[in-house]
């Protein structure tokens, strides 16, 4: 073996920052190469599906409202990762969360005020966090690993959906569509600029964004969750409760999951309707790992996935590739962080350049 | 309950059971080696479609079954890259994988959906295969028998061959074993493989036999049910066996309620019951506190070979 890895005496800041850039770069070319292979113009799939949504000042209002529940769901997510904490379950906890939202605004069909849409939020975020106390009461009670459980979950709440849409909740004047009624003036998030599909969650994203910096930074809480994923015993040993890690965790997970389930319905769907699980809690995964489970990172991180989404789908109407074109970029990042992580922990040295010391 | 009811009810079970006992027999195998791979699903989409496909070519069942175990055996050699020499965190690893896995087939697989292939049956004559009662025993895809075969196979394997305990060393004590002269991550990367292939062979069982007819995502979920029935089996092949069945039985719960007409409960519920039994059995078995005991010591911690 002609090259040789060096363990480094502290994680490097520049390749720390470096190598989700450089994940991205690889990405694209790999991408471009696959798609070609299988018969589609590559190169030209990955203009689409990277750079024209950037390009296109158009597409920007859409590249806010995708980003917006990647970077809501990714921030919880992130405290979890960091804390060792595994939450793949936030699909679930965002179907739930919108799920009660939903409850409320059908409970309020014929009521007016100011006090609905907040309520609404409320209890969307409520039912994100109360769907993912079952994997958090398994774990820490029993000691299930809460991978299996809260990815179960994810499973049940969407049969749930479909349950409560073609039953209880079906829309009365909806023709017979598996839907929900439409949201009142009250429940529907309102746009923020005018003439656009950007409501009031794209704002509210970036700034839960920035409360997750300051409150990691700057507080003992964050300093816990740190010191739990890093150094577990050394945690026992300074008295946190690793068990209330994985509570805390999984309530702030599950919800700004919820809330961003909620914000999804009333935001951009309007009503509640069984195609509403669109991945973005799993999505949320590879964005809190782009983002490197930091929150100015996730902002970040959020927005390339959402150029991944909006671009996906102008490929899929300029050149016909399938949706499934977008997921398997989108698997790509991840796969490719990962491997250039090793940068950031190893020195990569040839054998010739240490031939004197370690022999 | 009519006899001729009860044995197409063992027949459907038979069939549900065994693409996950298959997977979750590899998953076993990587797991005793040290290495927790959650990209079961992925593996097992991209061995369907490749069976599936080579299959709607060639018109060979068993030419599809080597396409999808080599199809599955490369997807999880990115898993084995990334996470043995690039020592990458196992759990994003194999959800990557997962996505990856999805993402794949439903690219290569958008000009087959709909299409459909000859099912993998019986290669027994018709008069044993299709006969009302032997039909039990002779009834099945080759594949079935095949699962019967793996299950006493690795459960040999592990329990009395040298190669065998070695896997179990390195999953039980990664530095001890390296230690006396295993090749860790050698072992590992074979371990990997393997349940890579077998996640292939249950794919192609979905592709092949229990649907036989393309539709994106025919998986549904059934992969993650594979990594917990692991957990179920505390990691023993023949506890494995028994649960695959159990599970089996409890994810074709709706087809029997409705083949006898019974509508207690909403179909939704009943397909959700599957991942809500799951969820019970593994809190019961944790509750029992057998998981701890048996989960192998190094299971999902990354190794780097200090020479």
């Amino acid at each position: 073996m002609p090259l040789r890895l060096e363990a480094r005496p502290q994680y490097s800041r520049p390749m720390l920052y470096a190598t989700p850039v450089l994940a991205v770069v690889l990405t694209i070319i790999t991408g471009a190469i696959l798609f070609s292979a299988i018969g589609y113009n590559g190169p030209g799939a990955m203009y689409e599906i990277f750079f024209k949504p950037i390009l296109d000042s158009y597409r920007w209002q859409d590249l806010g409202v995708k980003a917006a529940p990647l970077i809501i769901i990714a921030i919880g997510l992130a405290a979890g990762f960091r804390a060792n904490v595994w939450n793949i379950g936030a699909e679930g906890q965002y179907v739930f969360g919108a799920l009660a939202g939903t409850g409320v605004a059908l409970a309020t069909y014929e009521m007016t005020g100011w006090w609905i849409l907040p309520l609404m939020c409320i209890v969307g975020a409520i039912g994100g966090a109360a769907y993912a106390v079952i994997p958090a009461f398994l774990r820490t009670r029993l000691g299930v690993n809460e991978i299996l459980t809260s990815l179960m979950l994810t499973y049940a709440a969407i049969q749930l959906l479909f349950y409560l849409m073609n039953g209880p909740w079906k829309d009365p004047e909806g023709f017979g569509f598996p839907q929900s009624r439409t949201f009142t003036d009250y429940q529907i998030l309102p746009t923020v600029i005018d003439g656009t599909v950007v409501h009031l969650g794209v704002p509210l994203a970036f700034l839960i964004a920035i409360a997750a910096w300051i409150v990691l930074s700057r507080t003992l809480f964050g300093y816990q969750i740190s010191v739990v994923g890093l150094a577990p015993a050394a945690a026992r040993h300074g008295g946190f409760d690793a068990n209330r890690t994985v509570w805390h965790c999984f309530l702030i997970s599950g919800a700004l999951a919820g809330l961003a389930g909620i914000f999804e319905a009333s935001g951009a769907f309007n009503q509640m309707v069984p195609q509403f699980p669109t991945n973005y809690g799993f999505t949320a995964i590879i964005v809190a790992f782009l983002g490197r489970l930091h929150p100015i990172g996730i902002i970040l991180a959020g927005l390339i996935l959402a150029v991944s989404y909006v671009g996906g789908e102008g490929a899929q109407t300029s050149m016909g590739l399938p949706a499934a074109g977008a997921w398997i970029v989108q698997a790509m990042m991840l796969f490719y962080l990962l491997a250039v992580d090793i940068l950031v922990r190893y020195r990569i040295k040839f054998k010739s350049q240490i031939a004197g010391g370690a022999a | 309950m009519s006899p001729e009811i009860l044995i197409a009810i063992i027949m459907t079970v038979i069939g549900a059971s065994t693409p996950i006992l298959i997977a979750a027999l590899g998953e076993l195998v990587v797991e005793k080696s040290g290495v927790l791979n959650l990209g079961i699903e992925g593996m097992m989409l991209v061995g369907a479609i490749a069976a599936f496909a080579v299959t709607l070519t060639t018109g060979s069942h068993w030419l599809g079954v080597i396409a999808g175990i080599v199809a599955a055996m490369a997807a999880s050699m990115i898993f084995a890259v990334l996470t043995l020499s690039l020592m990458s965190n196992q759990v994003a690893t194999g959800l990557a994988l997962t996505i990856f896995g999805i993402g794949l087939s439903s690219l290569i697989g958008e000009g087959y959906v709909g299409k459909t292939v000859p099912v993998f049956g019986s290669f027994f004559p018709a008069g044993l295969a299709e006969h009302p009662v032997l039909k039990l025993i002779f009834g099945h895809s080759p594949l079935v028998y095949v699962s019967v075969a793996l299950t006493i196979a690795i459960a040999w394997f592990l329990k009395h061959s040298r190669a065998g305990l070695i896997l179990r060393a390195v999953g039980e004590s990664d530095h001890a074993a390296h230690s006396i002269g295993y090749p860790v991550i050698r072992v590992r990367y074979m371990a990997v493989a393997f349940g890579g292939a077998l996640a292939g062979v249950a794919g192609a069982y979905f592709s092949l036999v229990l649907v036989p007819l393309w539709t994106e995502g025919l998986t549904a979920g059934r992969g993650w049910i594979a990594l917990a029935l692991v957990v179920f089996s505390s990691w023993k092949p023949w506890r494995l066996f028994l649960g695959a069945y159990l599970f089996g039985l409890v994810m074709t719960m709706e087809l029997h309620f409705k083949a006898a007409g019974v509508t207690l409960v909403a179909s939704e519920f009943l397909a959700a019951l599957p991942y809500l039994a799951t969820i019970a059995v593994l809190a019961i078995i944790s509750w029992r506190g057998q998981e701890k005991v048996n989960a192998p010591a190094c299971l999902g911690k990354p190794f780097r070979e200090t020479t």
